[in-house]
């Protein structure tokens, strides 16, 4: 069943994305992104990451798309379409996939409790979180206790970006422009 | 069985080049960040998939469960997460800025105007 689920959901994930590629209205590429967003974060429910869900829901769904939306509103929201056709790009995009599908063929299947991922330091963490830390929800013991150096990195970048970003936008005083922009000339 | 097993990883890949076409293939600036985005997102899902366990439960630890899903890749993608959405809105302002400048965010008009300096 939850298979079954995963299956679709991945389906219109797809469709999804295939639509942002078609549309030149950057309002309804921003609409599909949030909507991509939201299916995402129904998939990590089924597949049991729940706070990755709620933090991608809130995160992804809503704060992305209100940071791209403000971007439109003050960078105009029609993208001019290409003049030729894209054939060396979408040839790269082919050449990788081609190798990444390949690399995929001996990786351990979907759900496998025996692969290598399920056998290093997750059990520890599941076993002994009990007795060392005492609460209950293992992600949070893990993003706050064992590996809390992580979380402190994190940090330093949302500081960092926060920075570069009042310093592009925030500090400096605005010139008056010289030249007009294409649309105050229109 | 293989294939079914293999399903959510080639999804992902599908999900992960066309993040990548828009990213080489689109022109204007805000769209190429939106695709860092699908990207991004595209792996996340690898990794939470990478993280399940048939059978498991939510890695919240209660009475009469058996096995759960792996915890880790859960934890390294909220870290993602978060990171992913800094980059974004400093991505996002550097493209306010360049359509300060130089009154677009379509890269070959750009190029243009840089060239005829």
């Amino acid at each position: 069943m939850i298979e079954l689920v995963n299956f679709v959901l991945l389906g219109l994930l797809a469709v999804t994305a295939l639509a942002a590629i078609r549309l030149h209205d950057l309002f309804a590429v921003t609409m599909m992104f949030g909507i991509y967003s939201l299916l995402a974060a129904v998939v990590f429910v089924v597949l049991d990451a729940v706070d990755v869900a709620f933090t991608e829901a809130a995160v992804g769904v809503g704060i992305s798309t209100i940071l791209m939306l403000a971007t439109i509103g003050l960078v105009g929201r029609q993208e001019r379409r290409p003049s030729h056709r894209p054939l060396l790009p979408l040839a790269v995009v082919i050449v990788t996939g081609a190798a990444l599908v390949y690399g995929t063929l001996d990786m351990p299947g979907f759900g496998d409790p025996d692969a290598p991922v399920q056998r290093h330091v997750a059990p520890r963490y599941l076993e002994q979180s009990p007795e060392e830390i005492g609460i209950p929800n293992v992600v949070t013991v893990v993003l706050a206790s064992y590996r809390g150096y992580d979380t402190l990195g994190e940090l330093t970048v949302i500081f960092t970006a926060g920075v570069g970003i009042l310093a592009l936008l925030g500090l400096r005083r605005r010139r008056p422009s010289t030249q007009p922009t294409e649309q105050e000339k229109t | 069985m293989n294939a079914l097993g293999l399903y959510n990883y080639w999804i992902v890949i599908f999900l992960m080049m066309t993040g990548f076409y828009v990213v080489i293939a689109s022109g204007n600036l805000v769209k190429k960040i939106i695709g860092l985005n699908l990207f991004q997102a595209s792996v996340f899902i690898l990794y939470i998939s990478a993280g399940k366990v048939s059978g498991g439960s939510a890695p919240i630890l209660r009475e009469g469960i058996e096995s759960y899903s792996n915890p880790l890749p859960h934890v390294l993608i909220l870290t993602a997460i978060v990171v992913g959405v800094a980059t974004t809105a400093l991505g996002l302002a550097l493209v306010v800025r360049i359509r300060e400048a130089y009154g677009t965010a379509e890269e070959d008009e750009i190029h243009r105007q840089d060239e005829s300096l």
